[in-house]
């Protein structure tokens, strides 16, 4: 056997001493399963939603999403079926052309089944080949039999007819559109059954075309619902993920090599150097990371790289050189050290291949306890106003809940969605950094 | 004596402490031929180690001034730079074993590894060439060669120190010095270590300086001896010569503190103290101790030669030819 072999084997077999021993923590299991699971819905997300559609659709909304709606899952939680979005499409019915034009009627039929109204209305209107105005009139047609006259509109271009918010219509029915369209003649529950809405189009070109929808906008959507923008909260929570990781990562090895880095050239080169190294982390020990991210954001800009750049940066002089420098210090001394010089080991070789090795193992759970906490100071961040102002992240959707007053209007799963994303990645690498700890740091093993 | 591979001429090396300045190595001079091991005799303090390291350039910080010069196959070594002498000299014409090296091993990094360390670090080997080297050396000093893949506290403390002196000879230099190798071992495996090191010199012909206070192992791999006392040394002579006519005092009376087998007498105390190297004497350095005392012990002694290839540091040679 070859000596490559060889030793790659032995290094094989510490890594699966090491999994070994964790694996007789069942925290630190469900750690591993936490983690895996976010990376796993992170690494999805990036296949899936590409960013620009994901920043555009953040941005704007979609015109087709309901308002506020409820997660899918919320349905089970109370009694009846709350509505879904529903699309209809128009047939056409009647077509008569006149010099100069032509008359179109169209109807969509609507077999209402839920126990609830839906959350809105609005007709989407595309005429084609249409040069001059058409004239439009609506009338709703019940199940009971009662037609009531929705009015006349022009038609020009392509149209969102949006009769949840026509204020004549809402003046004449005592109540907003999907309500009143929907109900009963008498009072307050749904009449199901088919309702019909007719539609006549008057056009003057001859040779137009009217292609028409009904949307009933639901009450329930997608595993995380809406926002107050036609928002899908889904797809924050999913883009969230890779950003969180990706900032708690990039933040906590920053720091870390850095910080290891600096103290252990302190410790080695000792006199001027060290001194230097400690008084400025002395002085930067007492800086507040906070408030200085927060004058960043509000001076310059909010950008989630620019926070990350900061915090690594102020992160660099941080406390834990105190700590490295401590473990290091009785290194330097080591015999092994000495004898490393004495065969003539250069500077940088002592440093990287001597020194930092032998901190490692107690590092890497301080490491991987110091990701989420880097997570949480984004989402603090960006609760307190100072989120991307393009990027959705879980800390926004909680700014949005919290300006929206979502607790007390009722939408719990806005705040409990990312709430528990947040809870379950501090969860997961900390149970893990838990566990690793007591493999890794011997004064921790118990006997 | 063989071809002068070594040559050292008033080596000093101060310290600064508290005190002031002192003179832990004062104005040493020796040789050493090409394949020759000099054993450095001498009690604790008397600047024995600060001797490898001045030699080594592996200087503590309160180090002051070193001086004097030293010649190592004719190169001017005291010439050179810290960088050139750190790539050029160090390991692959001196080596170090140093003191307590038993944990001179770093305990996370396979013992192979570390032996071939030096090889990738001047010679700029790759890892795989180094350690089927590193496996050759092992071989040499007795340990086998699958104990390339041990960690250090998977050997006892012989097999470290075997593994030491691999890693001093890995890069072949021309003299290794070996600083008290064997202080921690109990008396079987001392003389393991011992006879290792006889065959690597018969075998590679490499130079040693063995630097220790135990008497009797020295003189089983010693070609010469050089006493050292209070920084200085007061005996250079042949094995022989040092150990059946010791011309210093002082070598007379550590010669007569060793216990030896079937011998009559009680071995011998030497009474009182060496003198502090902060304030030392004007005159000899042992003179307080010395049982042959006279006037001229206030001046300190040159070198005298009472026999061929004896130089002894005492005025009782004055009549002797230098």
């Amino acid at each position: 056997m070859s000596w490559g072999m060889g030793l790659g084997m032995g290094v094989g077999s510490a890594h699966r001493q090491t999994w070994a021993e964790l694996r007789r923590y069942p925290s630190a299991l469900a750690g591993v399963a936490l983690i895996l699971l976010l990376v796993a819905l992170a690494l999805h997300t990036l296949a899936t939603v590409p960013y620009d559609q994901a920043v555009a659709s953040w941005r704007s909304g979609e015109a087709r999403l309901p308002i506020n709606a409820r997660p899918l899952w919320s349905d089970w939680l109370s009694p009846g079926r709350a509505p879904r979005s529903q699309s209809l499409i128009a047939t056409e019915i009647d077509s008569e052309a006149f010099p100069g034009g032509r008359r179109l009627t169209q109807r969509i039929a609507l077999d209402y089944a839920y126990d609830d109204f839906p959350s809105e209305l609005a007709l989407f209107l595309k005429p084609r080949d249409s040069e001059r105005a058409a004239f439009l009139r609506l009338t709703w047609r019940t199940p009971d039999g009662r037609e009531i006259n929705l009015g006349s509109r022009r038609l020009v271009g392509e149209t969102r007819v949006a009769l949840s918010q026509d204020r004549v219509l809402e003046q004449r029915l005592g109540r907003p559109a999907h309500l009143g369209l929907l109900a009963a003649a008498d009072g307050e529950a749904v009449l199901s059954g088919r309702h019909t809405l007719t539609l006549e189009a008057v056009f003057f070109d001859p040779d137009a075309e009217l292609a028409s929808e009904l949307l009933l906008y639901g009450r329930v959507h997608g595993l995380a619902g809406t926002d107050h923008q036609r928002r899908d909260l889904g797809l924050a929570l999913r883009w969230g993920t890779p950003i969180a990781l990706a900032f708690g990562l990039v933040a906590a090895v920053g720091t870390t090599l850095s910080t290891l880095v600096i103290a252990a050239v302190g410790v080695w080169y000792r006199g001027w150097v060290d001194a230097l190294i400690q008084r400025l982390t002395e002085v930067n020990m007492i800086l507040p990371l906070l408030p200085i991210l927060v004058m960043v954001g509000t001076l310059y800009s909010t950008s989630i790289w620019l926070m990350l750049g900061v915090v690594v940066a102020l992160g660099i002089f941080s406390a834990g050189i105190k700590t490295y420098r401590a473990m290091l210090l009785p290194i330097r001394e080591a015999p092994y050290i000495e004898a490393a010089r004495a065969y003539g080991a250069s500077h940088l070789r002592i440093v990287m291949r001597y020194m930092l090795p032998r901190i490692l193992p107690v590092l890497i759970p301080t490491f991987v306890t110091l990701i989420p906490t880097f997570v949480f100071l984004e989402a603090s961040l960006a609760v307190l106003g100072l989120g991307d102002p393009v990027m959705p992240t879980w800390g926004k959707v909680l700014n949005d809940a919290q300006a929206q007053s979502a607790l007390y209007n009722g939408y719990y799963y806005w705040v409990l969605a990312p709430a528990a994303l947040l809870m379950l990645s501090g969860l997961g690498f900390a149970m893990l950094g838990f566990a690793l700890d007591r493999v890794f740091n011997p004064r921790l093993r118990s006997l | 004596m063989p071809e002068a591979l070594l040559e050292v001429e008033g080596l000093t090396l101060d310290y600064h402490t508290r005190g002031g300045v002192m003179r832990a190595v004062d104005d040493v001079g020796f040789a050493v031929g090409r394949g020759e091991a000099l054993v450095v005799l001498g009690e604790s303090g008397c600047g024995k180690s600060s001797l490898a390291r001045a030699l080594m350039r592996l200087l503590p910080r309160n180090a002051g001034g070193l001086g004097g010069r030293v010649r190592l196959a004719g190169r001017e070594l005291h010439l050179l730079d810290d960088e050139t002498f750190r790539r050029e000299v160090q390991w692959q014409g001196l080596a170090l074993v140093m003191q307590a090296s038993m944990n001179a091993l770093n305990p996370v990094v396979k013992v192979g590894e570390q032996v071939a360390e030096p090889l990738r670090v001047h010679l700029g080997w790759e890892r795989r060439r180094a350690l089927a080297r590193a496996a050759e050396v092992f071989e040499l000093v007795g340990l086998p060669g699958d104990f390339l893949r041990r960690y250090p506290f998977e050997l006892s403390g012989g097999m470290r120190q075997r593994a030491v002196l691999a890693m001093a000879l890995v890069a072949e230099p021309a003299l290794v010095i070996l600083d008290e190798p064997t202080s921690a071992l109990d008396v079987l495996t001392q003389a393991g270590i011992m006879n290792a090191l006889k065959r690597v010199k018969a075998e590679l012909g490499t130079g040693f300086i063995l630097i220790t206070h135990d008497v009797a192992t020295s003189s089983e791999l010693a070609d010469r001896v050089a006493l050292m006392y209070a920084g200085q040394l007061v005996e250079v002579a042949d094995a022989e010569t040092f150990f059946s006519a010791p011309g210093h005092p002082y070598a007379q009376a550590l010669m007569a503190s060793v216990p030896k087998l079937r011998q009559r007498e009680r071995p011998r105390a030497i009474p009182g103290e060496p003198p502090s190297l902060l304030d030392p004497p004007a005159g000899c350095r042992f003179a307080a101790r010395c049982p042959h005392r006279f006037a001229d012990c206030d001046r300190l002694p040159p070198s005298f030669a009472p026999a061929p290839r004896q130089e002894v540091r005492c005025w009782l040679y004055k009549e002797a030819s230098r």
